[in-house]
């Protein structure tokens, strides 16, 4: 086995256990530090596959900005131990075969289309950050800033709710 | 055995270049401490201290002891693993930062291996620095939280709120330098400042990144040193622990050498800080006077030979016996180490790049001190309006105004 494998092995599990301890801790500041463990061991395998741009930048955005926000909020409300209710037995019944059905599409997705993920990896391997910019600001501009727009009225709604009334 | 040496060659010199460094950053945080003593205590009109060792020198081991085999009570009801886990993160976090600053241009050669100075040298080097940041936030909340307590609590608030705002502006005002330099990289953004374009045409300090054209960087730096201060929780942003406020805010209920990891965090983050400061607008490694002045890389036999000579006389005088047998074989030391780089012209080429970038990292450093010296501290609502009003509007501005500068000077 070589380095790289074992490295993709060791993160994968990291992210595979974190996912699992996040529904499974009951005190919410717990679930999110789990949850941190499986953006930065997302982040690792994107390292891995020569993404250093996106590695980097899943790290700041979405394992720093957002999660501290996550954990900012639950210490602003001081959410205490979550309280278990019965497990919905239609989730019961009916999640764990939708479960394995969504793995087993995307594991046989994944199989098939090997030959363009390793193009991908091989392209982004040369200048990763220089092919990136390329495609947000050139070939893909429009719904790049359509996008960004959404979250600007995303950020103006959170406004108007926050705000206070005026009389 | 030396077959395994070959093979490994790589790992081993990384470990111990990864030992070197945590020794000289260690043993630099806790001199820190003293110098940081030392110069607010002359701020206002003080000492300092002075009992342990001559001038106190030896204060910074005996803290360090102190902080070793203090009592560590573990206060009732703290969620325990998290506990235990915010300072162990805290301080991981900012020694790991400092593996990705490159402290030297030439490599050193050792058996046919090429050592460079710096212990990685990333090709997305300042984006890493940030990521490793941004976790570092993690650190103070997540203590704050565990401690049970009000005081921590609202330090740990109050610290995620800061440094979520800080860091917009953090990220921002070094867009312009990224936009001038064209790269991730440490050590490539110090290369083109060295072969730029300086403003008039002039080389040496001109063409540093805060002076080059097409934009010098001068908004960018002071944007970029604010809001690393703020990020760093130093004063006058240190509101996470006002002391008048909070006890001693998100730290409260640590003691001993679990304290000592925060503080050293801390400390550690400065140091960062400051070499980023010199990296990123100032040159980095670079001498500020024109290359064609070699006589000026005599500068560090200099200022060392008359420092040396200095502290042995001082060490003549000193009261204690104690100060009078150590001062003299330090300054006999620091002065011998003036003359080794006179007497070899290829050791004096060597560290002159070093040379620099340690100047640069003390002068921040000492900024850094003489604002804690002379700045009050913000209050709460003064600091969120002045990073969300002011700096991220003129840190935005800044980045605009490179690219259109970038712009018309390739017109």
């Amino acid at each position: 086995m070589n380095a790289p494998l074992v490295v993709f092995f060791v993160l994968a599990a990291m992210c595979i256990i974190g996912a699992i301890s996040l529904i499974l801790q009951r005190h919410p500041i717990h679930s999110a530090l789990s949850l941190i463990v499986v953006m930065v061991a997302l982040a690792g395998l994107y390292l891995l596959m020569g993404a250093e741009f996106v590695a980097a930048v899943q790290i700041i955005v979405y394992g720093g900005a957002i999660m501290v926000l996550f954990v900012f909020v639950i210490m602003l409300l001081n959410a205490g131990l979550e309280e278990r209710t019965n497990v919905s037995r239609l989730a019961g019944i009916g999640g764990i075969p939708l479960a394995i059905a969504l793995t087993g599409f995307l594991a046989a997705a994944v199989a098939r289309s090997q030959d363009t993920v390793q193009a991908a990896a091989q392209t982004g391997a040369v200048a990763p950050t220089k092919a990136l910019s390329r495609l947000l600001f050139q070939d893909f501009v429009y719904p790049f800033e359509l996008t960004s727009f959404l979250i600007l009225v995303a950020i103006m709604g959170a406004l108007v709710l926050a705000q206070r009334e005026n009389r | 055995m030396n077959d395994f040496l070959a093979q490994h060659a790589d790992i081993l010199i990384s470990l111990v270049k990864i030992a070197i460094l945590l020794f000289v950053v260690l043993t630099v945080n806790a001199y820190l401490t003293w110098f940081e003593r030392k110069v607010v205590a002359h701020i206002q009109s003080r000492w300092g201290p002075h009992r342990v060792g001559p001038h106190g020198l030896l204060q910074p081991l005996a803290d360090g002891l102190k902080f070793l085999f203090k009592e560590d009570p573990t206060p009732a009801g703290v969620d325990k693993f998290v506990y235990y886990l915010a300072p162990l993160l805290a301080l991981a976090l900012a020694l790991t930062s400092i593996a990705v600053i490159p402290f030297g241009p030439d490599p050193l050669h050792f058996k046919g291996h090429d050592i460079y100075l710096g212990i990685v040298d990333l090709n997305i080097g300042i984006l890493a620095l940030f990521a490793i940041t941004a976790l570092g936030v993690y650190g103070v909340a997540l203590a704050g939280w565990a401690s049970n307590s009000k005081y921590p609590l609202l330090g740990g608030l109050r610290s995620s709120a800061q440094m979520v705002s800080y860091e917009l502006a953090l990220t921002m005002s070094v867009v312009g330098v990224l936009l001038m330099c064209g790269s991730f990289s440490l050590r490539d953004i110090i290369n083109t400042q060295a072969a730029g374009h300086g403003l008039f045409g002039l080389g040496g300090i001109f063409r540093w990144n805060i002076f080059a054209g097409p934009f010098p960087q001068i908004l960018g730096f002071l944007c970029f040193f604010i809001a690393a201060i703020a990020e760093t929780n130093r004063v006058p942003f240190d509101l996470p622990e006002a002391e008048s406020e909070l006890v001693a805010g998100f730290h409260t209920e640590y003691a001993s050498f679990k304290f000592a990891m925060f503080f050293i965090a801390e400390y550690t983050s400065m140091i960062t800080v400051s070499s980023l400061c010199s990296i990123l607008f100032f040159g980095g490694w670079l001498s500020p006077f024109p290359g064609s002045w070699t006589f000026t890389h005599y500068l560090p036999s200099v200022l060392l030979i008359p420092f040396g000579l200095w502290v042995i006389w001082d060490g003549v005088r000193y009261e204690t016996i104690f100060g009078k047998l150590i001062l003299p074989g330090v300054g006999f030391v620091i002065a011998a180490l003036g003359a080794v780089f006179v007497l070899f012209p290829a050791v004096n080429e060597f560290i002159q790049g070093p040379f620099w970038l340690l100047s640069k990292i003390f002068i921040f450093l000492f900024i850094y001190v003489w604002m804690r010296g002379t700045l009050p501290r913000f209050r709460y609502d003064q600091l969120m309006s002045f990073g969300w009003k002011l700096l991220l509007p003129v840190s935005l501005a800044n980045v605009v105004i490179t690219a259109s500068a970038i712009l018309w000077s390739n017109r």
